[in-house]
């Protein structure tokens, strides 16, 4: 039996944040923050993925998280990072919950573009909302560690260390439940769901516990970008940004747990280098970047790690 | 619970019993009274010329389809309206005429998928569960028993094979095998030797009866090959237009006039 690797991989990745993240400049601090909120969106993606679904609409969560933690600060005055987590987490899973029970009825476009459709609905309220900042949405105040406000210069590098470790623990905990039966379910549940359904197993709850564990993930993302950003609006929950997680996500390939991660921070990367780059027309570097990677490598890059290792 | 006279005069219990059973797809009628007692542990071969209704049948028991009128009952208990996960969980299991298998997966992924759903149907292998938990029925651990069940059905030279790329009667196998691995109480298998070379036939059941003797399992079987049928049927149930038109030992149910001239000779023709 080979030895599970991904622990130490994630633990690894963890200290080299921690010691480079010191002489880190707080711009790419920002970039490598932000990275870790959206790849934990991907890394939910990666479970739909592997079940052979795709969901349009994972804003949804992404943005529900986000407006959590900001209505936390706004209306309760709680700043503490991962409280706000905490509370993205707690709201987008429950949300997820219940949405879950009828997601996980569908298969194929019908999944994706139902979600899409749910994702669009919360966007729909949010922009008619004044309370919350109508299409302008609210700023949301600088974070604070269990308590403590941090001088500006640190702020950076320990909210980009609390990133690492919630994104990084929780991908942990993801790569141990696609180890558990239920984990293990997804491709089978791709390939064929009749044999699922004879084996004794339920298609639709294995699915349904996918929903609710990716919207978790993705509420902690958001949460964790609305206090990195410092602002939060309705366009978190527009289906382009839906398009993003997307992007990361086959950009990544489902190999791995540790892959979101890395296709985030290479989107995040492009996107920042196209936009400085080109300020009008950044998206077609992005579109091109998409086209090539689907025909090079229509497994995402995990797959150049796979090849790799099997040559 | 029915209870059956056995050829030697002494009574067995009938572990699954159907009861009036009537199925209709439009004006095509697919099942019409059908009632049949299968007394536990015995090995039932169903024959019949397509759309006859074997294949109705097996899936009536196995909840894929619900029948319009009529009952199926599972060691007293009504099943009839379950849905197949659940079936399955209290130990009714099948194969496929076409397998079933995860195409995308090696044997092995195949088997250790499939054990994986035994053991959280049993509680375990859940997320805070041990890592190695035993398989309930092989107290050994899921690894050492996906071993153990390719062997048996001779699979081991397939184990890292893809299952799409696998010949007709390993994917015959594997489908049977991924079945097995659940420790069925009854076993149905829809035409396990169809698509299969007539070498390979023989082969096949063989290695399907071995394995079905040592776990003990009630075996329904549907066959196109009389000799098949004669060979390892203890009772045959002949199907003709949605009914049971003979249910007899194989040799006297082979002889019936109406089946000779419905099922067997239809068949040879």
């Amino acid at each position: 039996m080979t030895r599970d690797r991904i622990p130490l991989v994630l633990l690894a990745i963890f200290l080299v944040v921690a010691l480079a993240g010191l002489w880190t400049p707080p711009w790419a601090l920002f970039i490598l923050t932000i990275a870790f909120a959206k790849g934990l969106v991907a890394l939910g993606l990666m479970l739909f993925l592997r079940a052979g679904l795709v969901s349009f609409g994972q804003a949804l969560y992404y943005c529900a998280g986000a407006y959590a933690a900001g209505a936390l600060g706004r209306y309760l005055g709680v700043s503490d990072i991962f409280l706000m987590m905490a509370a993205g987490a707690a709201v987008a899973g429950l949300l997820g919950f219940i949405l879950g029970f009828l997601l996980a009825k569908y298969r194929g476009i019908f999944f994706g573009l139902l979600s899409l459709a749910l994702s669009m609905i919360l966007y729909g309220l949010l922009v008619k909302n004044e309370a919350l900042g109508s299409t302008d949405g609210f700023n949301i105040r600088p974070s604070t560690l269990f308590g403590v406000r941090p001088d500006l210069e640190w702020l950076r590098y320990l909210v980009a260390l609390s990133a690492a470790a919630v994104a990084l623990g929780a991908a942990a905990l993801v790569h141990r439940y696609l180890g558990t039966p239920l984990g293990r379910l997804a491709p089978a549940i791709k390939d064929n769901e009749i044999r699922v359904e004879y084996m004794g197993a339920s298609a639709r709850h294995a699915i349904h516990v996918k929903y609710v564990i990716a919207a978790v993930l993705a509420g902690i993302g958001g949460a964790l970008a609305a206090t990195t950003v410092g602002h939060i609006d309705p366009d978190m929950a527009y289906w382009t940004t839906s398009g993003e997680f997307i992007f990361m996500a086959i950009l990544a390939g489902t190999g791995s747990v540790v892959a979101p991660f890395a296709g985030a921070l290479i989107f995040a990367v492009i996107h920042t280098t196209a936009y400085d780059l080109s300020p009008n027309t950044w998206q077609m570097f992005l579109g091109t970047s998409l086209l090539l990677l689907i025909v090079f490598l229509p497994e995402g890059l995990w797959s150049l790690f796979r090849r790799r290792r099997a040559g | 619970m029915v209870a059956l006279q056995a050829p030697q005069g002494r009574l067995m219990p009938a572990i699954l019993d159907a009861r009036g059973l009537n199925k209709n797809f439009g004006a095509v009628t697919a099942a019409s009274d059908v009632n049949a007692a299968i007394e536990k542990d015995s090995v039932v071969g169903l024959i019949g010329t397509n759309g006859a209704g074997k294949t109705t049948f097996i899936n009536m028991i196995t909840g894929y389809l619900k029948p319009d009128r009529g009952a199926i009952h599972y060691e007293g208990r009504d099943i009839t309206r379950l849905a197949p996960r659940d079936i399955t969980r209290l130990g009714i299991c099948r194969s496929f005429q076409i397998p079933q298998l995860y195409s995308s997966l090696s044997v092995r992924e195949n088997m250790l998928v499939a054990l994986g759903v035994v053991l959280r149907n049993a509680g375990l292998g859940g997320f805070f569960s041990r890592r190695e938990p035993l398989v309930p029925g092989y107290e050994a651990p899921v690894e050492e028993v996906a071993e153990r069940i390719l062997e048996r059905f001779g699979l081991t030279p397939y184990r890292d094979r893809n299952a799409q790329v696998l010949p007709g009667g390993v994917r015959k196998l594997l489908d049977i095998a991924l079945t097995m691995a659940a420790k069925p109480r009854v076993l149905l298998l829809d035409e396990p030797t169809s698509g299969v070379s007539a070498e390979e036939k023989f082969g096949i059941m063989e290695m399907v009866m071995k394995a079905v003797k040592a776990e003990g399992a009630t075996v329904l079987f549907v066959e196109h090959d009389m000799e098949v049928v004669s060979r390892f049927a203890e009772r045959v149930l002949a199907f003709y237009d949605g009914r049971i038109i003979a249910d007899a030992a194989p040799e006297a149910a082979l002889n019936d006039p109406e089946v000779k001239r419905y099922v067997v000779g239809a068949l040879r023709a």
